[in-house]
């Protein structure tokens, strides 16, 4: 699959709001789902990268996070990978249990299931795809690759 | 993007200026747990001014409530936009702390 926009930055947690800012710039979409872009695909890129540094990658600067992401018919699709072995998310428990609720992680995976219309990862667990769905004729402006 | 500190009457208000976020929360919980070990018992995190918080500044948050919890304190917080209040109530953190409207009505309440 072709890509309209692809990064490769590295794990710096410093780096997430920059990387998601660029990615959000270049969204041009309706106004009626400006709601749906700014809140829930930006929390859900930002949780992912944020995934990615620090449980896939483990912090390590030498290690990098992709970020590739396509709109194409109206579905806004955002794939992160990182360097990492991977992990099966379906060990995460639900953060809203009442168990969980003190607890002061586990809420990333939730915030992107819950705000994406589609999660889902790759076998070895080190990749991440993310799409919402937008109304048909948006764009990305300016593919770019950094 | 920082946080400001300020104290209004026996209570002690930190105002987020832009983020909550994985690369901010430490300095967060410092400032909050140096005044807890100080001897303040009453806090109010301020948002009028935050645009973010993604889950690492959620978990802080928890955490700090659950600090200043065992100290016989309270943390409330005020002024979350809808896109935050949004973020609260999918996790359900609406549950965990009283949020007020305006950070005047919080410090007013103790």
């Amino acid at each position: 699959m072709e890509h309209d926009l692809v990064l490769e930055i590295p794990t710096d947690v410093r780096s997430i709001e920059h990387a998601v800012d660029y990615v959000m710039e270049r969204c041009r979409t309706c106004e009626t789902y400006h709601k749906r872009l700014r809140l829930n695909f930006r929390v859900g890129l930002t949780e992912a990268l944020t995934n990615a540094m620090l449980y896939g990658n483990e912090y390590d600067p030498s290690k990098r996070v992709r970020v590739e992401v396509t709109l194409e018919g109206g579905r806004l699709e955002a794939r992160v990978t990182d360097q990492g072995r991977g992990f099966d998310p379906s060990t995460i428990p639900d953060p809203t249990e009442p168990e969980n609720i003190l607890k002061s992680g586990g809420r990333g995976l939730f915030l992107m299931r819950q705000l994406l219309d589609e999660v889902s990862y790759n076998d070895q667990g080190n990749q991440v795809t993310l799409v919402l769905r937008l109304e048909q004729g948006s764009a990305l402006e300016g593919g770019a690759q950094a | 993007m920082g946080f400001q500190v300020s104290q209004s009457g026996d209570a002690t208000l930190v105002e987020v200026e832009g983020q909550l976020i994985v690369g901010n929360r430490q300095e967060l919980k410092q400032q909050v747990l140096e005044q807890l070990e100080g001897g303040d018992r009453k806090f109010v995190i301020d948002f009028s001014n935050t645009g973010y918080i993604d889950s690492s500044g959620l978990g802080v948050l928890v955490s700090l409530s659950k600090k200043i919890r065992e100290q016989g304190g309270e943390l409330r917080l005020s002024s979350l936009n809808e896109d935050l209040r949004t973020l609260f109530e999918l996790t359900k953190l609406d549950t965990l702390f009283r949020i007020t409207d305006t950070k005047e009505e919080a410090l007013e309440g103790f």
